[in-house]
């Protein structure tokens, strides 16, 4: 997550983790732009923390299995799914369509090969461009602007009454 | 492979090297225990650990965990299988809590058959989590840390495993699909039924070229035929399952009479075979509801006696307050 440091966009990032309302704001906005946007192309599901292009454009959240670590042992010989006969595996497809993408960094090919995380399902429905630029897709926690002064401040006396 | 102090009984097998051999106990549709205890008797002698289904075909039997302490009870080591399609990582976790307090010490980690195709495709899917997933989530509990990253004290240690199927389409990401299973932490594969050995052996080529056969033991699942239906039936109508030509018209020759019987010889010779590939560590064996064919094939495969895991001299004696078996 290199380019998160750039000026501008780590200050956008930092000012979104501490005010949150401006990020529910964007999120209200974005999500149904987002969402209309890539409902129509990619079939997407909402899951807020998109791994289209890793997967070749393909949506993994549409597989009946919800896999996000590639296919079941179940696909058909023919690449269809095996829940849904008449449906192509996503993942079948997803396999051949991230490693012939063209123009693309290497990196997003290699991603196919790597460990997902569990989905965090309290992202559902949200705007997983603006999770992306926020860190939440990446378990950044948005934090209140004074949180680490008062928690370094109510830690000790906490601590204290413990004991006593 | 990792040299860690021994989970279970089966683990301690592989870790000395024995060719290991599992079958499978399916729980009944009904609340009988005699089943199981039937089943476990059967099987006990002729294999080192059985895996317990988990609702197979996501049609509803006895839970799973429930058959493995029964079979506990009855000295039988099980492999629970675990799978994500009805519960989700809370519920999941706290059964493997219940399942190691009960003295499961294996799991086997499966997404799971989708409910549309078993007996109540009206159910809601849960799928919170993959199979690959899972594996991790087990394998973080072994280390101490539920999901969620909270401590466990003290942690249970389980013997993970996962599966694999290296006869569905896209065969050259399945080598890659085990890879990932590695990095999450499976310990041991089954794989997929074995009807096709040479799509087996490119299969294991490439595992074997990854090196992950280092990194996990590696079980070729088999099973014997019924009939010559029994035959075609799989290699036209099961999505996921290859059967060569050679064991169709083999099993198509035979007559009615004979028909078991060259089953079990098609799954004996297929052991051979794959006792023959570098890189497998075992067998497993799925005799779908014919439990009493398991024995025969062992026997015939000359794989018995079966070497008990407490007359083993461990590699590596286990430290101090160990919880293996
Ligand atoms: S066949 Fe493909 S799309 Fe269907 S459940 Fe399996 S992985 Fe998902």
């Amino acid at each position: 997550m290199k380019w998160f440091e750039f000026g501008p966009i780590a200050w956008a990032r930092d000012f979104l983790n501490t005010h949150p309302k401006a990020e529910k704001f964007l999120d209200v906005i974005g999500l149904p732009a987002e969402a209309v946007v890539k409902k129509t192309i990619f079939g997407c599901q909402s899951c807020g923390q998109c791994l289209l292009h890793e997967n070749g454009m393909t949506c993994p959240m549409r597989c009946p299995k919800n896999s996000r670590n590639g296919p079941c042992g179940g696909v058909r010989a023919n690449g269809h799914c095996e829940v849904y006969p008449e449906r192509w595996c996503v993942w079948y497809r997803a396999y051949y369509r991230s490693q012939t993408m063209p123009l693309l960094p290497g990196e997003w090919r290699k991603d196919m090969f790597r460990v997902h995380p569990a989905v965090n399902w309290e992202l559902i429905n949200t705007s997983s461009l603006l999770n992306e630029l926020t860190g939440r897709a990446h378990g950044v926690s948005p934090q209140k602007p004074d949180e680490k002064k008062l928690a370094a401040e109510k830690k000790p006396a906490a601590g204290d009454a413990a004991k006593k | 492979m990792e040299t860690i102090e021994p989970r279970s009984n089966l683990h301690k097998l592989f870790q000395a090297g024995v060719f290991v051999v599992t079958s499978e106990v399916g729980p009944p549709k009904s609340g009988d225990a005699a089943v199981i205890h039937k089943k476990a008797k059967l099987l006990k002698d002729a294999s080192d650990a059985a895996n317990i289904t988990d609702n197979q075909t996501a049609i509803v039997r006895m839970s799973s965990i429930a058959a493995a302490s029964m079979t506990v009870q009855d000295g039988f080591e099980p492999v629970i299988q675990v799978t994500c399609r009805d519960r989700n990582r809370i519920a999941i976790q706290s059964d493997l809590l219940g399942a190691y307090a009960l003295g499961v010490r294996n799991v086997l980690c499966l997404t799971g058959d989708h409910m549309r195709w078993g007996n109540h495709p009206q159910a809601r899917k849960v799928y919170d989590l993959d199979s690959i997933n899972l594996i991790s989530i087990v394998r973080g509990m072994d280390a101490g840390k539920f999901q969620n990253g909270e401590e466990i004290k003290p942690a249970p240690k389980f013997f993970v495993g996962g599966v694999e199927n290296p006869f569905a389409p896209p065969y050259e990401f399945r080598p890659f699909r085990l890879k990932k299973k590695a990095e999450a932490g499976a310990q041991f594969i089954q794989t997929q039924m074995i009807f096709n050995v040479d799509r087996f052996k490119e299969f294991m080529k490439q595992v074997v070229d990854l090196g992950l056969h280092e990194k996990m033991y590696i079980l070729a699942g088999v099973g014997p035929l019924k009939s010559p239906g029994m035959a075609r039936y799989m290699r036209d109508s099961v999505a996921g399952m290859e059967v060569s030509p050679e064991w169709v018209t083999r099993m198509e020759k035979t007559p009615k009479e004979k028909w078991k019987d060259e089953g079990i010889n098609v799954c004996v010779e297929i052991i051979q075979r794959m006792r023959e590939i570098p890189g497998i560590a075992g067998v497993h064996i799925m005799s779908i509801e014919w439990e009493e064919a398991v024995p025969t094939i062992v026997e015939r495969a000359g794989l018995l006696p079966r070497p008990k895991a407490d007359q083993l001299s461990a590699p590596q004696p286990a430290p101090a307050g160990a919880v293996a078996g």
